[in-house]
Order: C-alpha cells, then sequence, then structure tokens
C-alpha cells in the first residue's frame, strides 16, 4: 500500500516535470537540430543573431553586477540596521516581482520618452541601449535581495560583533565574515539575476523598438524570427538562450563545494 | 583599577536593563558578575565592551575613558556565550583574526597562534573546522582567539552557559587555572554562584539593574548586605521572621534555654551532607543541613524529636 502511493506520488510528479519542463525544452533542442547541427549554426551566425547575442549579453553584463552590488547593500540596510521607511523599502524591493514587465516597460517610455520627465538627457535612453539595460536592472532586482535576507537573518550578528571586538571595522568585518557566511546565497541569487536578465522579453520589447540590428536582444531576436516564418532561426536562437542560462546554472553547481550547505 | 564603570545606565525602550551602576575590577583580577536572568549582567558587560553605548555614565579602561570608543579600540577580549566561532574559517584562522587584522608578519601570527592553541589544548585541532569540535573546545578556541591580541582585560559572557554540567565543571577549573597564568584582567558573567563563588576573587552581584553587594565569595556568603544577597549566595532556611544558613540551626536531643521543640519530618543522605526538614510545634517549617556524622551522633530518624535554635 505504501509502496504504491509512493510510485503514485513518483509518477504524478515526474510527470508533472516531464510534461510542463522537459517537454517543451526538450522539443525546441530537437527543433533545433532536426535539420542537422550545420543548419542551427548558420542560423545563429547571421548577422542579425551574432548582434543580437552581443546585445543581451551586454545587458546582463551591467545588469547582473549592478544588482548584486544593490542587492547585498539592500538587504544588510533591511536586516542590519534600522531607518524610518524600512518596511516600505521591503516592499518595493517586490515590486518588480508583481509588476507585469509591460507596464515596466511603458512606464520607462513614458520617463525617458518625448516629453517624458526625463526626456532631454545627453544620450538616446528610449529605443537604445541604455533603456534596455534600465529595464532589464528594474525586473532582475529582488533576486539577490530575496536570497540573501533570510540567510543574513539566520546568520545572526554574534559573528560581526565578535570580529569587531578583536579589531575589524565595517569593511573588514564584511569581507572576511558577513561575505563568506552570504556568498551561496550572493551565487544563487545572481545565478537567478542572470536567468532573468538573459530571459527578459515584455519591458524590453517596450522600451527598445527592436531595432533589428541595433536594440534586438537575443530574445526579442528569437520571436522576430518566429514572425517571420523563420522557425530553425527562431529554435536556434532559442537554444542558445537556454543553453546561456544552463551554463550559469552548472557554473554555479560546479564551483559550490560538496560538503557545504546553503 | 584595570576596569572602571561610573553610574552606567542603559535602557531598552521603556526597560531599564542597567541602572546607575558603578563598579570597580582590580588591574590582574578575576571578578563575576553574578545574578539572575534579567539582572543586567550582561548588558553591563557588554556596556565595557563597547557592544552597547549607556545612556549615561562613563567606562573607563586602564585609566582612559572610552565611552565614546568603539569596541576595537577599547583593547578588550570578548567571549560570547554562544562562542560566535567564525564558521567557514579553520580553527587556527579563527585564532589568527585579529593578527591578521592588526597586519602582524606571517611568522610572529604562527609562533603566536600555536602558543595559544598549546595554551588552550587545541593543538591538534589547528586544521578543524568550528563544526568539527566540541562545544567546550569551541569555547577554548574563542578564548585563545580573544586573547591573541593581548586585551588589556578580557570580558566573558556566559562563557559556559551552553555547556553541559561536566563540560562546565572542568572548563571553570580550567579558567582559573589559565587566569593564574596570564594574568589578565577577566571579568564573566554567569548566573551559578557556585560558578563564581568558585574562581571569582571578586564578586558583583546584580539584581534589577543595581548593584546589591561586592566582595569575596567569603564576604557575601558570612556579610551577605541583605536579604537578597543572603538568599542568592547559599541555601537559606526560614526560622521564624529570619531568614538563616540551614547549617547554622542548632539541633539538640535536649532542651536548651530557648529552643524550640521539633519533629524530624524527613532526612535526606546526600554523602558527607545530610538535610532534614523540621515542623515545629506550631506547625512551621525549618530545614537544616549537618554533616553525617553530627547526623549520626543525634541518631536522627523520621519522626525524632529534636530541640532547635539559631546558633
Amino acid at each position: 500500500m505504501t509502496r504504491l502511493r509512493r510510485y503514485l506520488l513518483r509518477v504524478v510528479g515526474l510527470s508533472y516535470l516531464g510534461v510542463l519542463l522537459v517537454a517543451p525544452v526538450g522539443l525546441v533542442f530537437y527543433r533545433a537540430f532536426e535539420n542537422g547541427f550545420g543548419q542551427a549554426w548558420d542560423a545563429v551566425t547571421t548577422p542579425a543573431a551574432k548582434h543580437a547575442l552581443l546585445v543581451t549579453i551586454i545587458i546582463a553584463a551591467i545588469a547582473v553586477p549592478a544588482n548584486t552590488i544593490f542587492g547585498i547593500v539592500c538587504a544588510i540596510a533591511i536586516v542590519r540596521h534600522r531607518f524610518p521607511g524600512k518596511n516600505l523599502v521591503n516592499v518595493i524591493v517586490d515590486l518588480p516581482l508583481a509588476l507585469s514587465p509591460v507596464i515596466v516597460g511603458l512606464a520607462f517610455l513614458l520617463l525617458f520618452g518625448t516629453g517624458g520627465w526625463l526626456d532631454g538627457l545627453p544620450f538616446d535612453v528610449v529605443f537604445a541601449l541604455p533603456g534596455m539595460v534600465l529595464a532589464t536592472m528594474f525586473v532582475s532586482l529582488p533576486f539577490v535581495v530575496r536570497e540573501v535576507v533570510p540567510v543574513l537573518r539566520e546568520i545572526g550578528t554574534e559573528q560581526e560583533q565578535a570580529a569587531a571586538t578583536l579589531g575589524a571595522g565595517g569593511w573588514q568585518t564584511f569581507r572576511r565574515v558577513t561575505f563568506p557566511a552570504i556568498r551561496w546565497a550572493v551565487a544563487y541569487g545572481v545565478v537567478l539575476t542572470t536567468a532573468r536578465a538573459l530571459g527578459e522579453f515584455g519591458a524590453i520589447s517596450v522600451v527598445s523598438g527592436r531595432l533589428i540590428g541595433k536594440t534586438e536582444s537575443l530574445t526579442l531576436h528569437v520571436e522576430e524570427r518566429y514572425q517571420s516564418f523563420d522557425y530553425a532561426g527562431a529554435y536556434a536562437a532559442s537554444v542558445l538562450l537556454a543553453m546561456l542560462a544552463i551554463a550559469t546554472l552548472v557554473a554555479m553547481t560546479v564551483s559550490r563545494p560538496k560538503d557545504e550547505v546553503r | 583599577m584595570a576596569i572602571e564603570a561610573q553610574s552606567v545606565t542603559k535602557r531598552f525602550g521603556d526597560f531599564t536593563a542597567v541602572d546607575g551602576v558603578s563598579i570597580s575590577v582590580p588591574t590582574g583580577s578575576l571578578t563575576a558578575l553574578l545574578g539572575p536572568s534579567g539582572s543586567g549582567k550582561s548588558t553591563l558587560l557588554r556596556v565595557i565592551s563597547g557592544l552597547e553605548q549607556p545612556d549615561l555614565g562613563r567606562v573607563v579602561i586602564e585609566g582612559s575613558d572610552v565611552t565614546g570608543l568603539p569596541p576595537q579600540r577599547r583593547g578588550i577580549g570578548f567571549v560570547f556565550q554562544h562562542y560566535a566561532a567564525f564558521k567557514h574559517m579553520s580553527v587556527h584562522k579563527n585564532v589568527a583574526f585579529g593578527l591578521e587584522i592588526r597586519r602582524r608578519p606571517r611568522s610572529e601570527i604562527e609562533a603566536r597562534v600555536e602558543e595559544l592553541l598549546e595554551l588552550v589544548q587545541l593543538s591538534g585541532l589547528a586544521k578543524r573546522y568550528p563544526a568539527q569540535l566540541s562545544g567546550g573546545q569551541r569555547q577554548r578556541m574563542a578564548l585563545a582567539r580573544a586573547l591573541a591580541v593581548e586585551p588589556t582585560v578580557l570580558l566573558l559572557d556566559e562563557p559556559f552557559g551552553a555547556l553541559d554540567a561536566r563540560v562546565r565543571k572542568e572548563l571553570r577549573a580550567w579558567l582559573r587555572r589559565l587566569h593564574d597564568e596570564v594574568h589578565v584582567t577577566t571579568m564573566f558573567v554567569t548566573h551559578d554562584q557556585e560558578e563564581a563563588m568558585e574562581i571569582a576573587d571578586q564578586i558583583v552581584l546584580m539584581n534589577q539593574g543595581r548593584v546589591e553587594q561586592t566582595g569575596s565569595a567569603r564576604d557575601l556568603y558570612e556579610r551577605p548586605a541583605n536579604k537578597f544577597v543572603m538568599s542568592f549566595i547559599g541555601p537559606v532556611s526560614h526560622f521564624g521572621e529570619e531568614l538563616v544558613r540551614p547549617h547554622d540551626i542548632d539541633v539538640r536531643r535536649e532542651p536548651n534555654g530557648s529552643a524550640e521543640r521539633a519533629t524530624v519530618e524527613r532526612v535526606v543522605h546526600l554523602g558527607f551532607e545530610v538535610r532534614a526538614d523540621l515542623a515545629l510545634d506550631d506547625g512551621r517549617e525549618v530545614w537544616v543541613q549537618m554533616t553525617r556524622d553530627e547526623a549520626a551522633d543525634l541518631d536522627l530518624q523520621q519522626g525524632s524529636k529534636v530541640f532547635i535554635a539559631k546558633q
């Protein structure tokens, strides 16, 4: 009876994962390589695809470090400090999770676009890379904060106080005591931030103006290829996108020592 | 004086944890801050260390006013109840921490860490991580870490509170020996009067944020300033309106002057010590303590009639 139940649970769990995760992703991989590796390779090495990859990497390379540093600082402020409006900050940090990215894109258009409050900056924001970077930073902001906050709470302040009594200043305490204690939470937050930054579509599709070879990211490229009935191109670019995300996951799993528990 | 707290007051919201406390700790002494939980003893220690800022009053360490200084600049060593070990560092790294912060030469750090690990009997465990140590070992490591920077004063907050009874007894005897070797002015917080009496030169007994009495273990036991000190620092028996030490009650078989008659209700043999619960004729209950030999001489049994008086 219990054995039957155990098998039943496994079947339900695995089919859920299978139908929702493995099958769709697997199908994309299958379709991409259906007509041979060569065709897929050609599809992702067109000038437009290469540029889209570059745009995506530039966006991630700015948004991820920025949100990592902000995320750590913000988590420390929320957990370790008292300041007026702290609860509000705690709620606002989650806003990007609640808001649809399209709304974010629209908001940026209103703010930086023609006639917006911040219109007239010396460089273009809307329909240009800066806008796409900002929009990506917005949507991928909460992950590091949300990963680090519970770990900071759990480790408590005693180790930091001990460091202070041993003569360590604020920065030394952070570098030698606090950061090593939260590093796996930070790493996990970075992976989630990266995945979100790579996969961002909604906000970027509004603020970028989708200029092929200029403001087209990899996600926008996938859709643009699909809309142009170039399915091979769309699948190949999708695979590339998926592999970037999987690579960050694998990099974290490999670099993490086995005996360490997060 | 190595440490002086002058009229220190510390409040948390409406709660006054330390209420105008002044204490002096002589250089080279081992002082216990003793008191029940919530008496403000840990808070006072944290104020002295700089981990808490007093609302009023001053802290003076070796003649200089350190009230406004952060813990980093007070020349203190601090040992926490729950060890506060740096979990991601080896024992060696933990002990070396303060020296590395001070940018001492590598050779000096190595020599000092080795010497300290020997002192706290952890020489073979330098490469271990805190998670691989027992509670007692972790606390000895924390002590070595605090001593590494050669603090002017060593402050310990319930250092043995998280350990089991046997290890606690071992460690406190060991701390006393260590203090006799190292001679650093040491102040430790405890709620265990036996611990305080066993190893401290001076006891500061606190209650409800104030100091009730300061003195040697013997002073506090034999000349308690008030009822609180008397009942906190040793056993007491209620005899009439008075508090009496249960071994200060004279028990005889024959009537003697004003001695009152009582009946033995229960006799408990605890080895060298014997305790007896007595009921006076008017119904009041008194318990007494005597040696095994005294009990044998009296032939104390349940139901025996005795006459008792305050010595």
